[in-house]
């Protein structure tokens, strides 16, 4: 029987990651061997069947993004792994990568066959050097025995891949930015149309996509769409890691089947609140979703009903405010870090966010007005969708709207009489 | 930046062997140069510390990319260090996590425990603090990385014994 834990059956803390052998002992490898009998096409329709969705954040349903690709030109084309993991709160792909890290690479080579792309990138955040050492270790591993190189498995396929590890800016998790900082360029975002699957990488038909998503082809292409979708609850599909930090007793990230409610991982995998602290609020996926209440925890964790409590599921690592812990400064930090993190493509970002950061301190130190909040509240506009090139700023204004919506009462409070927080 | 060398008549540096032999394993990896430009940066930035102006110069005129445009790549990025920082790095997380659980706090002790503020390099050349955001292990928050080494579940005490550790040059031998 196929295993109901696509993405971590491999995983055990603690112990080293599976060498080449014994991943493939462990069943590793099966989807390649499987992928090179099939026709391209046919494997991404499998895929957009599955109804697997993106796992950077956005959702997107992966087959067909895939299949926006055009027909191969004898040209080449490119598929970019998405690894620069930075979002506040996220720490499922180190995971992933540091654990099992042949999986990662088994579902790039499933995926160039589907796309017919004989060159991958796997771009790394530069902090995770244990990732850097165990992929490194992974790929050389996969050439030794013939998954990468020329004619895999006698296939007639042709695949390279290498790893680009970067130095450090939260925008190169935007696709196009990380095209640009992929080429040698400063990682400002790109216009689009053009969509990187029709010129991306140099110009070239590109998919970018998440790790944890490519994790996630091994499996579908081994064990099919019936077996994919039977992973979710009800009328859910799959699984997908999601995780806790913040005040909880046993904070983390597992696989769980989607559909899952926030309560069922706030309490039975991260063992609930901390004793002495009270769950006020939560970030559903990362610093860039709107925070939801303690009524919001009996949702499923699915981007569908997320997005209709008004916030978004983002990469499902779910972070609490605690009763003990200032909502404005909670926010502040993760202006700051916004703020920080902006390229300084866009006015609304490069400017509101420094601004919405200054506003912020005043309050926090007691120096505020009510028009400062005032301010603040058309911050939320001004960066919000459809005023920049990317989703940096939107997502910083997600915190801040939901926060000034729900902690209203506390925001006024600072202006009279700054933080009556204890620090942290 | 170019006006800035032709002024002050800055010259290339000569790129050692191992640097010109690890920027030519990279340039495998990419059909074009310019996509060398960074790897390139933090290969000279492994063996010198930082990126002078002397290397910027030596790696732009080895790959061939207009000085100011590398410059421009090199400034862009949190961990390519422009100016001289000390033999150990210290990237403590102040993102939102971290913060929940006190790196502020830390942040102080560190900053009295070594004389420095963010972006300062202690008088013996040892140690350079600097923030860094949101390091992917907030399960195990407050957390902080040396070097290439991530280091979790942060105290004060914990921190003193990483600082003793690196200055005696011993191994660190912490449970993370």
């Amino acid at each position: 029987m196929a295993t109901d834990k696509p993405l971590t059956k491999n995983i055990e803390i603690g112990r080293a990651p599976f060498n080449f052998k014994q991943y493939e002992a462990a069943g590793g490898y099966e989807s390649v061997r499987k992928v090179v009998t099939m026709a391209p096409g046919d494997v991404v329709n499998l895929v957009k069947d599955a109804g697997l969705g993106g796992r950077g954040g956005a959702g997107f349903n992966t087959g067909l993004k895939w299949s926006f690709v055009p027909a191969p030109d004898g040209g080449p084309r490119y598929l970019v792994i998405n690894g620069d993991e930075m979002e506040p709160g996220t720490f499922k792909d180190r995971l992933l990568i540091e654990h099992d890290p042949h999986l990662l690479i088994e579902g790039m080579i499933t995926t160039c066959f589907a796309l017919q792309a004989q060159t991958g990138y796997i771009f790394l955040r530069g902090e995770y050097t244990v990732c850097e050492e165990r992929l490194l270790s992974a790929i050389s591993e996969a050439y030794e025995n013939g998954m990468l190189g020329r004619n895999i498995l006698g296939s007639g396929f042709d695949l390279d891949i290498y790893l680009h590890t970067s130095a450090g800016r939260y925008i190169c998790g935007e696709e196009t930015a990380l095209i640009n900082a992929l080429e040698g360029k400063r990682a400002n975002p790109r216009a689009k149309p053009p969509f990187p699957q029709v010129s991306g990488l140099w110009g070239r038909p590109t998919v970018v996509n998440n790790v944890e998503t490519i994790c996630n082809i091994p499996g579908i292409v081994a064990n099919g769409v019936e077996w994919y979708q039977g992973l979710g609850l009800g009328d859910f599909v799959g699984t997908r890691m999601s995780g806790v930090s913040g005040r909880v007793k046993n904070p983390g990230c597992w696989e769980v089947p989607v559909g899952i409610t926030f309560r069922q991982l706030l309490e039975d995998y991260a063992g609930g609140m901390q004793d002495g602290y009270e769950l006020k609020a939560f970030l559903p996926g990362g610093g860039s979703t709107d925070f939801l209440m303690p009524e919001h925890l009996d949702l499923p964790m699915d981007p569908g009903a997320v997005q209709k409590a008004g916030s978004r599921l983002g990469t499902s690592l779910i972070m609490v405010l605690d009763d003990k812990t200032c909502p404005v400064g909670c926010i502040r930090n993760l202006i700051k870090f916004f703020a920080h993190e902006s390229c300084g493509w866009c006015t609304p970002c490069r400017d509101g966010l420094p601004w919405t950061e200054h506003m912020l301190n005043k309050l926090e130190e007691g120096t505020g007005s009510m028009k400062d909040i005032e301010i603040l509240q058309e911050m939320t506009t001004y960066m919000g969708p459809g005023n920049t090139f990317c989703a940096l700023a939107p997502g910083a204004a997600e915190p801040l709207q939901s926060g000034l919506k729900y902690f209203r009462d506390e925001f006024e409070a600072h202006v009279k009489h700054g933080c009556s927080y204890n620090k942290h | 930046m170019n006006n800035l060398i032709a002024s002050t008549a800055i010259k290339a540096r000569q790129l050692t062997e191992e640097e010109i032999h690890e920027i030519e394993h990279e340039k495998t990896h990419y059909p074009y140069t310019q996509a060398v430009g960074l790897e390139a940066l933090k290969i000279v930035q492994k063996y010198q510390g930082w990126v002078s102006d002397e290397s910027l110069l030596a790696v732009s005129e080895y790959l061939d990319i207009a000085p100011d445009e590398l410059e421009g790549v090199a400034t862009f990025f949190n961990m390519i260090f422009r100016r001289p920082v000390g033999k150990n790095v210290i990237l403590l997380c102040d993102s939102v996590a971290c913060w929940m659980l006190g790196c502020d706090n830390l942040k102080e002790h560190i900053s009295n425990t070594l004389g420095v503020d963010y972006g300062e390099t202690t008088k013996d050349g040892l140690f350079t603090l600097i923030p860094v955001p949101c390091l992917g292990a907030c399960d195990k928050a407050p957390v902080m990385m040396v070097g290439r080494e991530t280091y979790t579940h942060l105290s004060t005490n914990k921190i003193d014994q990483i600082i003793a550790h690196i200055r005696d040059e011993s191994p660190v031998e912490l449970d993370n």
